[in-house]
């Protein structure tokens, strides 16, 4: 599946997508943080606090228990300031 | 009719009359038209801004205004919306974003712009990057910004 980091999110990890194979014991977005998280230390600095980070599954917002099974393109990012 | 709905985002800057003139040619069924335009400021607090940087993920947020959008014309009568949101490096006195919403009566058309806004500010996934003297800062989300949006939640 496609990965696409956003903001200060994407400074930490250095990219700003990739495209990634977790293992099937990765079920919800809360476990693709947690298996993104030991990647890398720029991974770690960039999910260091779990619960600040968002995350959209095919541009729409989902909820840390959201399975990712099917999911073609899922997105993290720091809160919202637009507008 | 449908009403018609116009959603861009864009680097370049928008004109509101312009915007107010193409959502409003050529109909007599509009009594009401109301218009937020959100502007970057030169200072937060203490600290002056020399710039804003926004960023966006092209595609959710267009689809996430689109989304807010359809839920605005099922709930208020209107007869036309517009959003321009720009994206890109902003200074101060330029515009951000603009939110245009028409209908028959101002109230629907007052209480659908403020909607709009505040899931905008809420849920539309931007991001601003400030240019202080001291550096560049990503802005941190506001609790009343959630809060703002979610007065709208019926219960």
């Amino acid at each position: 599946m496609k990965v696409k980091y956003f903001a200060w999110v994407r400074e930490r990890v250095g990219k700003a997508e990739e495209t990634v194979d977790p293992p099937a014991s990765v079920r919800t977005v809360s476990d693709l943080i947690g298996w993104l998280a030991r990647r890398g230390d720029s991974y770690a600095h960039a999910f260091e606090t779990p619960r600040v980070i968002r995350a959209a599954i095919d541009h729409a917002h989902v909820k840390p228990d959201t399975m990712i099974a099917g999911a073609r393109e899922i997105a993290f990012f720091p809160p919202m300031t637009g507008g | 009719m449908t009403a018609p709905v116009t959603i861009r985002i864009q680097q370049v800057d928008f004109d509101i009359a312009h915007e107010i003139a193409a959502l409003t040619h050529g109909r007599k069924d509009i009594g009401a038209v109301v218009s937020f335009s959100g502007i970057c400021r030169d200072s937060e607090g203490d600290a002056a801004i020399a710039a804003l940087t926004l960023e966006h993920y092209p595609g959710m947020a267009e689809a996430e205004i689109a989304r807010h959008a359809e839920t605005a014309m099922a709930r208020w009568p209107l007869t036309g919306l517009t959003v321009v949101h720009r994206v890109g490096r902003i200074t101060p006195g330029e515009n951000i974003v603009l939110v245009l919403t028409a209908s028959q009566h101002r109230q629907a058309a007052f209480e659908a712009a403020a909607f709009l806004m505040d899931y905008l500010k809420a849920s539309a996934p931007f991001w601003k990057r400030e240019e202080k003297p001291g550096g560049t800062c990503w802005v941190e989300a506001r609790d009343h910004d959630d809060a703002a949006a979610a007065r709208w939640t019926r219960t």
